[in-house]
């Protein structure tokens, strides 16, 4: 047992049920809805996902929630203490991974953890005591004083994990923790974070990897245009968006098979660039018919979150802005 | 939860949001405890390299001093009652402290407000906007006082000058310091890049060097530069410090000091509100 990262009794008796609440919130930036009328809440122990094309509001949903910005209206209440008045105090048992990296870059490893530490008003030997059970947590011991430019991305990313517990949180907010990792170094994130989880920990993330989102999260908002379009238990919001199979057409001819094809078999058919997304709650006659068209290539899956998600955003292109 | 906002946001701020928005940003300073934190980073990365810090603090004035002190020195007559190397001396003292002060200010602050993002980690915190400007202000005071003890060190190793007196001239280097680191924050704060820094430093601070007294009389000074020069707050700086250095109580303490810190307090509350405006977008 990792005993820094271990949540005691006194703890979990001092963390609100509810550990976030944010009720209406707006924000408007020249002349644009960045957030326009978000609410929900987070139960102590859930890890609550945050789904929504580039530009929906997620970071500034998150910067309004840490006090960092003004909302235009609206109520947020975190760790019970009311923001962005009291924000600060609120912060005292927050951690943040942020969608960049900005580790010290003029410090060790084991430093940037030391500095931080000092941020949240620690003593040093608090700090140095916690400092190992971090360092293991993030299977970054090995790298205790190297220099953040010898990591590789995915070290980086599992050292400001660490960091962000560095104050023993309750409750942690993550802005694309994967964003930029390979596969592996991606898994070894959620495991973590299932571990975090396993303590008693609660997370706010936000992702638009819908796979991180489908295993890691107990509900999601999805969120458009600064408002929320749904909200569940994801496997429920696929059941009830969503067919449950889904055919994949691609190859030499799909679209033109798909214009051609008898739209009774299937509930909704969908083609985007050069593939068509069939989705039937009886996948048979799709699939007998594709069975007479080599030249087609396609894959049958069970819905996912992602078709939830095309489904409700939609499939144009959203800007970085 | 208080009560509830249901009317529609509108898209153009009214001006009740305006005015929140300028309670936030002109709120009065709120020092507090966590500025030491923030010192501390600095004072960590600094002491890393300790010894090249040390090493430039003290060879730097060497080579000044000795080139244009004993080289140029020899061949003008005495300033004021001193020699050109004494009056040298105890303006570069002076010259050397801004320099420290602002470079740690506009560069150093700049890095890692914009390139590394160290700022955006602390706001991270418990720590705020508020913090992080103290911080800085009073890690550049600390830096460019280190530059002028080893200044001091030169100034009695060249046996330039000896008094006690010299010894009232650290107070000041302090104080001059977190005016200066101020003033560099507003600058700070409204970068664009590093060449809006470059700039200032061109456009304002070199030829402030120049109208303070650091190289050659102020009064060797056509009028009406004069009439500026006397509002500079390096000139005030070198006012104090110089006479000190030479040996005897300087003149216009009072209304040196009081210009020193009245702009010292101007700018960094300026600075703050300039920083809130940008970080707390």
């Amino acid at each position: 047992m990792i005993t820094a990262l271990a949540p005691t009794n006194l703890e979990s008796q001092r963390t609100p049920e509810v550990v976030l609440r944010v009720h209406d919130l707006r924000k408007v930036y020249g002349g644009a809805r960045v957030v326009d009328g978000f609410s929900f809440n987070i139960q102590r122990g859930e890890c609550y996902a945050l789904l929504g094309p580039n530009g929906a509001g997620k970071t500034t949903t998150l910067r309004c929630c840490l006090g960092l910005t003004e909302p235009d209206g609206g109520q947020i209440e975190l760790l019970g203490e009311p923001v962005p008045e009291r924000a600060r105090h609120a912060r005292v048992r927050v951690g943040v991974v942020p969608q960049l990296d900005n580790l010290d870059p003029d410090f060790s490893v084991a430093e940037n953890l030391l500095v931080y530490g000092r941020y949240f008003g620690l003593p040093d030997a608090t700090i140095r005591a916690r400092i190992p059970s971090l360092l293991e947590f993030a299977s970054l011991a090995h790298k205790k004083n190297a220099w953040i430019g010898e990591l590789s991305g995915g070290m980086k990313r599992r050292l400001t994990l660490a960091r962000s517990l560095v104050n023993d949180p309750d409750l942690i907010f993550m802005d694309e923790p994967t964003t930029g990792l390979d596969p592996q170094a991606r898994h070894l994130i959620w495991e973590r974070l299932k571990q975090l989880l396993a303590r008693g920990k609660t997370i706010l993330l936000t992702t638009h990897f819908m796979d991180e989102a489908e295993r890691l999260a107990h509900r999601l908002a999805v969120i458009d245009h600064g408002a929320k379009i749904a909200e569940g238990i994801p496997r429920d919001l696929i059941r009830s968006h969503i067919e449950a199979h889904v055919v994949e057409v691609y190859g030499d001819g799909a679209t033109e098979w798909a214009q051609g094809f008898d739209r009774s078999d299937v509930s909704r058919l969908e083609v985007s660039g050069e593939t068509a997304f069939c989705y039937a709650a009886d996948p048979a006659p799709i699939l007998r018919d594709l069975e007479t068209r080599p030249q087609l290539r396609y894959l049958h899956r069970p819905a996912n979150l992602e078709d939830l998600f095309l489904k409700l955003t939609g499939r144009e292109m959203r800007d970085e802005s | 939860m208080s009560s509830l906002q249901q009317t529609p946001t509108s898209l153009h701020p009214t001006t009740e949001d305006q005015a929140r928005r300028r309670n936030v940003l002109f709120a009065a300073p709120r020092p507090s405890r966590r500025f030491i934190p923030v010192w501390r980073r600095n004072y960590l990365v600094w002491r890393k390299y300790l010894f090249e810090r040390v090493l430039s603090n003290i060879i730097e004035p060497l080579i000044t001093l000795v080139a244009f002190g004993y080289g140029l020195g020899s061949l003008l007559p005495d300033v004021g009652g001193a020699s050109y190397l004494q009056f040298l001396a105890s303006g570069s003292i002076c010259m050397s402290v801004m320099y420290s002060a602002k470079f740690e200010s506009l560069w150093g602050a700049y890095s890692r407000m914009e390139t590394q993002k160290t700022w955006a980690g602390i706001m991270n915190t418990p720590s705020s906007i508020d913090d992080i400007v103290l911080g800085e202000v009073a890690w550049a005071g600390t830096k460019a006082l280190v530059t002028g003890i080893a200044m001091l060190l030169v100034i009695w190793g060249l046996n330039v000058a000896r008094s006690p007196l010299t010894l009232l001239a650290l107070p000041v280097v302090f104080l001059s310091s977190l005016t200066f680191s101020a003033m560099a924050l507003i600058v700070n704060s409204l970068a664009r890049g590093y060449d809006t820094l470059s700039n200032y430093f061109v456009v304002v601070v070199t030829p402030m060097v120049f109208l303070s007294g650091v190289f050659f009389p102020v009064e060797q000074l056509p009028g009406w530069l004069r009439a500026i020069a006397q509002w500079l707050p390096l000139a005030a700086m070198v006012d104090v410090v110089r006479p000190l250095i030479l040996g005897h109580l300087p003149g216009h303490l009072l209304r040196d000091l009081a210009l020193l810190v009245g702009y010292g307090a101007a700018c960094y509350y300026v600075a703050l509100i300039l920083t809130r405006k940008r970080l707390l977008k």
